[in-house]
């Protein structure tokens, strides 16, 4: 339409000025403030690459960086192959389909603090879920969070709380599919089993691409679960890059450094996002 | 050596047939599977709640039996020790407000996106999907510095502010990916009666368009109302703080009053959950929706 230009700078303007100051700005001004050793106010000095010569010689945001990732395994692995074998399940059903799909989605909805919170009732030595279990079972109790298992204890939560969310993308995409393959496929005599990896799961590789990416990128901004559960501990064996990142930013004043360790989380998920999307391209079939 | 793997693929056929989808075995199975992981959700929920109206002592002695005497003294505890009445209000403010920004500024900006022609169109659009990308941990530091000296940390709109620009990005590209399949005539149609572009947003795009924008009010309130990173960082005063703020202190101050972290969890859930419920379609189409765009 002609005279369309004010309008168009109208409707725009407010949007992108909101998400140019306090998004693209900041995220900007991050990656200039790790070059600078400062706690924020008082002292800011230019040190050029000194956080990164630091971050590659520091042991525990090492460690934080191996828990990250060892996290992204279990979380892929697990969220998206729970789901997906879920997805399978109700989709094979007529009753009560929808009484699953209700009851596995919500615990999305629960904020990370509430599960966080749950969990280390959970896990609680005295008069914990799982204790309790063991000793009405007549087990002795069990210490849960120790530093061999920590990691392990917030990696549960986490798989647990988004299981939901992939199993509805995957469901969805399952029931998309249109029922002339499966007819099709039902003449050329293939069943069951074999109907699930030669017909279903190639034709929603595309969905389960994304699930995996989401996954991968998602555990990087894990921070609820573990800061409530662990705090990152015992002795950092549960420290994440998250939780690390603002113990250092806000915590230790030290927000240079912090702005290094985001800027790290940031150059890491994209990475991750890229080469996921590189290697599953091959697989790509569509109908 | 080929009659070989057809007698393996022929036994594994039976296999299946047998014990899975097909037979009445199968069928067991797969309920079975399906009921022990709506457990893991249920169970533990329900867990919290029955503790939630025992006292602690209770707790401690029985946690799986019924409350004996069921008491509110755990949320009245709630209420006074640990004000969370006050938390409460403060979530639904500062997510009230930033759901009613984002879709006031982001709805806007999606129908310019979605209707309009110009020549930055296609940049926005990539500058938009990237934003995708940007993690709270990238910007936190920048944001509280510029709250800091605007005056604003430990206010509602330190919060609001920053969680604002955060959602726009997936407001827009959702609600303009709903637009852009209206058809074309409609707008034609509007135009030739004098609707002008404010008019033709409010009266056709805004009403047509209303099943985009309550997906995503519901998923901004949720990411809202949970986000603790920022609220920690930005608003975490008692007078300000959010429910999720409120209950990270909790754990740490009240650890060993089980009745009283009962109640708490409670309260945080019982809300979402209620919401869920009634908005539950939406919801899972949003998940789908938000998922693509991703």
């Amino acid at each position: 339409m002609k005279g369309d230009k004010l309008y168009i700078f109208l409707f725009l303007a407010p949007a992108f000025a909101v998400t140019g100051v306090f998004l693209y700005y900041p995220f900007v001004e991050n990656i200039l403030q790790s070059f600078y050793k400062t706690d924020g106010f008082f002292n800011s000095t230019f040190v050029g690459l000194e956080n990164y010569v630091r971050l590659l010689n520091d042991e525990i945001a090492r460690g934080a960086l191996f828990n990250s990732l060892e996290l992204m395994l279990y979380v892929t692995i697990f969220q998206v192959g729970i789901a997906l074998i879920l997805a399978i399940m109700v989709n094979s059903i007529t009753k009560g389909a929808g009484f699953f799909r209700t009851t596995f989605f919500f615990p999305i909805v629960i904020s990370g603090a509430a599960i966080g919170l749950l969990f280390t009732l959970i896990y609680n030595y005295r008069n914990g879920l799982l204790n309790e279990m063991l000793v009405n079972l007549g087990f002795e109790r069990v210490l849960w969070l120790t530093e061999q298992s920590s990691l392990y204890m917030v990696a549960i939560p986490t798989i647990w709380n988004y299981v939901g969310f992939y199993f509805v993308i995957l469901l969805t995409a399952i029931q998309k599919i249109p029922n002339d393959f499966y007819e099709a496929a039902q003449l050329e005599g293939i069943t069951g089993m074999q109907k699930m990896f030669k017909l279903t799961i190639p034709l929603i590789v595309s969905d389960l691409k994304t699930c995996i990416v989401l996954a991968i990128t998602g555990t990087l901004k894990i921070f609820e679960l573990v800061y409530i559960i662990t705090k990152g501990g015992p002795a950092n064996s549960s420290e994440v890059l998250g939780t690390y990142m603002y113990q250092k930013a806000f915590q230790d004043s030290a927000m240079g450094y912090g702005a290094t360790l985001a800027v790290l989380i940031v150059v890491l998920g994209l990475t991750l996002a890229f080469v996921t999307n590189k290697l599953l391209q091959k697989d790509e079939v569509t109908y | 050596m080929y009659s070989h793997t057809e007698e393996r693929l022929t036994f594994w056929e039976k296999f299946q047939e047998r014990y899975f989808m097909n037979s009445k075995a199968g069928k067991i199975f797969v309920y079975v599977v399906l009921t022990l992981w709506s457990m893991t959700t249920i169970f533990p929920l329900a867990w919290v709640l029955l503790n939630s109206f025992k006292e602690s002592r209770e707790i401690i002695t029985g946690t799986f039996n019924v409350p004996s005497d069921p008491t509110m003294q755990n949320y009245i505890n709630a209420f006074e020790t640990v004000n969370i009445g006050k938390s409460y209000l403060n979530s639904f403010i500062i997510s009230g407000s930033v759901v009613l920004l984002v879709l006031f500024l982001g709805g806007l900006a999606a129908f310019a996106m979605a209707r309009m022609q110009f020549k930055l169109r296609g940049l926005l659009q990539a500058l938009l999907v990237a934003s995708l990308l940007i993690p709270a941990f990238a910007t936190i530091v920048p944001v509280y510095r510029m709250m800091i000296g605007m005056d604003l940390v430990n206010t509602y709109l330190a919060l609001i502010i920053p969680q604002t620009a955060g959602n726009l990005p997936f407001a827009i590209l959702v609600i303009s990916g709903y637009m852009a399949t209206i058809p074309k005539e409609l707008e034609e149609a509007a135009h030739m009666d004098g609707c002008g572009r404010f008019k033709m947003f409010t009266k056709v795009f805004l009403p047509i368009s209303l099943p985009s924008f309550s997906t995503v009010g519901i998923f901004v309130f949720l990411w809202s109302y949970n986000d603790l990173f920022s609220s920690l960082v930005l608003v975490s005063h008692e007078k300000v703080a959010p429910i999720v703020v409120l209950l990270s202190n909790v754990s740490s101050q009240y650890g060993t009053d089980y009745g009283l972290m009962t109640a708490a969890i409670a309260m945080t859930i019982i809300p979402v959950l209620i919401f869920y419920l009634f908005a539950q379609k939406t919801f899972e189409k949003g998940a789908t929706s938000g998922a693509v765009k991703g």
